[in-house]
């Protein structure tokens, strides 16, 4: 239950991070947090040659703002999130959802990078980036290059990054006026990875919602869009009626993987519910 | 110097330390085998009991999923010296005498992570501290008796401050 031996490099900048990644990408891995990293080498899960700890580049670290947008250095830590006003104040569905990320000794280390470079199903941070249709920049020393959520997960613990590449930054569109943002899962103690999850970002109106955007997070082999259920609450009332409908429907769009813990019609269950709690909380 | 070892400088409880340590060697491993300070534990090795934690620039973190090299630089402290915190010797008091301890394997992380709650959140309800100590695992207590505690403290410090009396705890 011990790591493995590796070498160690700690750049102090990202250009020397980079170029490290160029020559050793491979045979190498990024440590940020090591929230979910150094329990895998303990588990010797991973064994690889050497880490590059990019853990003190400040250049990862900023948190900024133009007109509509909000970008979010990677090696921002869970605990800087949520302690952030501005995070607070322009994107509250990130806000709520990092209350829900593992416990308060791992949130002060995890990073937002670590977290999406990582990609569990169940991550909290992957399936908001999907809802707020959010882009990441991807960095290494030849290019630069912004991926959209919707682009960058790829499987379990599989994502569009390269191996010489580093996640830099999130960008995150701004909340509008008449926007909604509403997080909510169901895990079995505090902390714990959710059983299933649920993140929907829309615009409200008189005709109801608008530029609906559902994420699910713990129900396939990565954060998933529920496309016909969003197309069912585009643009139409909610009622009580619709509730149960799209409660219906999303119960049957999902595809969860067996797991003898947790069977896929339970998962199916549990999204339902959530749906129906969302949407009751919007009509209340 | 090899990649495999590297030299350290940090302060533990106040003292500054410097150690040329393997890469791989973890925090508490650290603290523990280098140092002596035995009075962070180690259980699960995966980041999910809560037993390792000890505070690094004053933050709570997991001693398992922190590698000693990460610590280059930083101040930490252990429970060995944590007492020099008052609110930390009231909690070590209440754990005392409402029997929120038993074989006390726990016992550190948990002062740690009910220290942090009370420094920012000085007058949690019973449900604010179930969730800020849901990262520490305690397999004798049934935690009923670790709630007490925070709370008694809470309630005897805040009260305190407040014209309040020192209540016992709730249900
Ligand atoms: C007990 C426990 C409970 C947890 N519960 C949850 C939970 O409920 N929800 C949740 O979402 N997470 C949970 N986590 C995981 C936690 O959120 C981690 O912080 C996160 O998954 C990884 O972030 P990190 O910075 O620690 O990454 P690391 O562990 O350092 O790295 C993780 C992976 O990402 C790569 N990587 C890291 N940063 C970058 C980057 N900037 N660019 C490219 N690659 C990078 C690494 O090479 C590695 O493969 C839990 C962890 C623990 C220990
Ligand atoms: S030993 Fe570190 S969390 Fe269990
Ligand atoms: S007192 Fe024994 S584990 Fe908590």
């Amino acid at each position: 239950m011990k790591a493995p031996d590796f070498d160690y490099h700690r750049p102090e900048t990202l250009a020397e991070a980079l170029d490290l990644l160029a020559r050793h990408g491979e045979d190498a891995a990024i440590i940020a947090g090591g929230q979910s990293l150094l329990a895998l080498l303990n588990f010797r899960l991973a064994a690889p040659e050497r880490l590059i700890d990019i853990g003190r580049l400040t250049d990862l670290k900023s948190l900024s703002e133009d007109h509509g947008h909000i970008e979010i250095g990677g090696l921002l830590r869970h605990c800087d999130l949520q302690a952030s006003p501005l995070i607070a104040r322009e994107l509250p569905l990130l806000h709520k959802a990092i209350g829900h990320i593992a416990h308060p000794a791992v949130r002060h280390r995890g990073t937002i990078g670590g977290s999406l470079a990582m990609a569990d199903p169940a991550a909290e941070l992957g399936a908001c980036c999907l809802a707020l249709d959010g882009e990441f920049l991807l960095v290494s020393l030849q290019n630069r290059r912004w991926v959209a959520a919707a682009d960058f997960f790829l499987g379990v613990y599989q994502t569009a990054l390269r191996a010489d590449e580093i996640l830099a930054a999130v960008r995150l569109p701004k909340r509008r006026p008449g926007s909604i943002g509403i997080f909510d899962e169901i895990a079995r103690r505090r902390g714990d990875f959710a059983m299933a999850g649920l993140a929907l970002a829309a615009q409200t109106g008189d005709g109801g919602l608008s530029d609906v955007r559902l994420a699910l997070l713990g129900v396939a082999d990565r954060p998933i869009l529920a496309g016909k259920t969003m197309a069912f609450l585009e643009g139409r009332p909610i009622n009580e009626a619709r509730i149960d409908e799209a409660a219906a429907l999303i119960a049957g769009e999902i595809d969860p993987p067996e797991d003898p813990a947790y069977p896929p019609a339970y998962r199916r269950h549990l999204t339902g519910v959530l749906l129906r709690r969302a949407l009751l909380e919007l009509c209340s | 110097m090899s990649n495999k070892l590297r030299r350290i400088a940090l302060t533990v409880n106040g003292e500054a330390v410097e150690r040329e340590v393997p890469v791989r060697l973890n925090l508490v491993d650290f603290l523990r085998h280098e140092l002596g300070f035995t009075g962070s534990h180690v259980g699960c090795e995966h980041g999910a009991c809560g037993a390792c934690t000890v505070l690094l620039d004053e933050q709570t973190v997991r001693g398992c999923l922190t590698l000693a090299v990460q610590a280059d630089g930083c101040a930490v402290r252990t429970i060995e010296g944590a007492g020099e915190n008052e609110l930390m010797v009231d909690l070590q008091a209440a754990f005392h005498r409402l029997n929120a301890l038993q074989c006390g394997f726990c016992t550190p992380g948990m002062l740690f992570s009910a220290q942090e709650l009370l420094q920012a959140n000085p007058a949690p309800s019973r449900e604010e501290i179930r969730d800020y100590l849901s990262g520490n695992f305690c397999r004798c207590t049934g935690y009923q008796a670790i709630v007490d505690a925070v709370q008694a403290v809470a309630q005897m410090r805040h009260g305190a401050r407040h014209g309040g009396r020192h209540g016992a705890p709730g249900p």
